[in-house]
């Protein structure tokens, strides 16, 4: 909906195929058909796919720019952008601490912003239940740029130490059953009263939507920003874009 | 240019497996993975070569190694390069009339395309798409292409 928001307000019009039951994909036509037919129709393409790479392959068979707007467990680029315009808003990216909380092994916008984050010489702190921690391909790739990971296992150890503390959704498919998952998901709840002895700078993010992992109370502290951070979509996809066409 | 194929060693593994007029002779495979090197070479049962394989044959280097003769079919260098991932210090002998035309070493390729499945079930080369596997190859492994995916460990249960 942010694509769809940013490029009207750039006084473009978009095509949304937002079901496969809607296009030729429900007929059984590759992705790479798709993408042929629609490089003819528009002058950029923006995906979101289930599978992983699937906009990589995109990129390859369309003859105008191709944008990944999220792909399976893969990676979420244009989310990256936001979210460090929204961190850059409040504090310099550069060196500080930020603790990546909840399902960061699926988590498509934790594995493109730990990536980005490399980058500013960022200390990250992963807090994920048994499981569903950072793939450990990426926490090596990382790990050899120099960049130092540090895995806890409550938010309590590291709520003290860090300077943004980005919060992603864990999904209830990922555990056996209903008492599991409520069990995992009320121990990585932010509330008001762990944000008690957070410093006094810190932001919290989440790319929503969210479920339970985020006290609606919290809402009211200068603490949340995810709000403004979703706000920050709009022109950060304007941005890009606009970049990607000119 | 003289080969160790045919010094008196090697006479002996003649014993077992023939020589060849015209071909390729893979040598010094590490012991064991003369079978994935036909896999990856795509040697099937049902294509045209003839196909001669010994496996744990005494060798002065390599204490055991594996030899493979292919009849009548020339390795590209895409095809030895590929051989690379597996055993990296196969030697490539093209014959030519009973002779050693040409040898040379293998050479780990920067991408191997087509050859490796990705692990990852999720991945869009997982599917029907009309695209080949495609990986970057690391010092410790590859990475897929398209889903970033590392493999590590156990490269020959990922060849196609």
């Amino acid at each position: 909906m942010s694509f769809e928001s940013a490029i009207a307000r750039l006084g473009g019009t978009s095509i949304s195929v937002s079901s496969v039951e809607a296009c030729s994909i429900a007929k059984g036509e590759t992705l790479a058909d798709t993408i042929r037919v629609v490089s003819g129709y528009a002058d950029a393409i923006v995906i979101r796919h289930p599978k992983e790479g699937a906009a990589r392959l995109a990129a390859e068979f369309a003859h105008v720019p191709v944008i990944n707007a999220g792909d399976g467990a893969g990676q979420h680029p244009s989310q990256t952008l936001l979210d460090l315009y929204t961190i850059r808003q409040s504090m310099p990216i550069d060196g500080i601490d930020v603790a990546l909380v909840g399902d960061l092994r699926y988590g498509r916008t934790a594995h493109s912003l730990a990536s980005a984050l490399s980058l500013y010489g960022v200390r990250l702190h992963t807090i994920s239940p048994k499981g569903l921690e950072l793939p450990s391909s990426l926490v090596e790739t990382l790990s050899a740029k120099g960049m130092e990971i540090i895995e806890h296992d409550e938010i309590t150890d590291v709520i003290g130490q860090v300077d943004v503390l980005y919060v992603t959704r864990i999904q209830r498919e990922r555990f056996p059953d209903s008492t599991s998952y409520f069990n995992v998901a009320s121990s990585y709840r932010i509330t008001p009263e762990l944000l008690a002895s957070a410093k006094e700078h810190l932001i919290v993010l989440h790319p929503l939507p969210r479920v339970d992992e985020i006290d609606p109370r919290v809402d009211a502290l200068p603490h949340a920003r995810y709000f403004e951070q979703s706000r920050n979509g709009v022109p950060v996809r304007m941005a890009m874009l606009l970049r990607v066409m000119a | 240019m003289k080969s160790d194929i045919s010094t008196v060693d090697h006479e002996r593994e003649d014993l077992l497996v023939r020589r060849i007029k015209n071909g390729t002779v893979i040598d010094h495979i590490e012991a064991g993975e003369a079978l994935n090197v036909v896999k990856i070479l795509g040697i099937t049962g049902s294509t045209a070569e003839s196909l001669s394989i010994a496996t744990n044959v005494m060798s002065g280097q390599m204490g055991k190694k594996d030899i493979v003769k292919l009849s009548n079919r020339e390795l590209s260098k895409e095809d030895v390069n590929r051989i690379a991932l597996i055993s990296p210090k196969a030697t490539i002998n093209i014959i030519r009339n009973f002779k050693v035309f040409q040898k040379k070493g293998v050479e780990i390729p920067t991408l191997i395309e087509g050859s490796v499945r990705c692990p990852n079930p999720g991945c869009i080369s997982n599917t029907n798409e009309p695209i080949t596997s495609k990986f970057a190859v690391l010092p410790n492994g590859l990475r897929c292409l398209y889903c970033d995916s590392v493999i590590t460990k156990d490269l020959t249960s990922h060849i196609i």
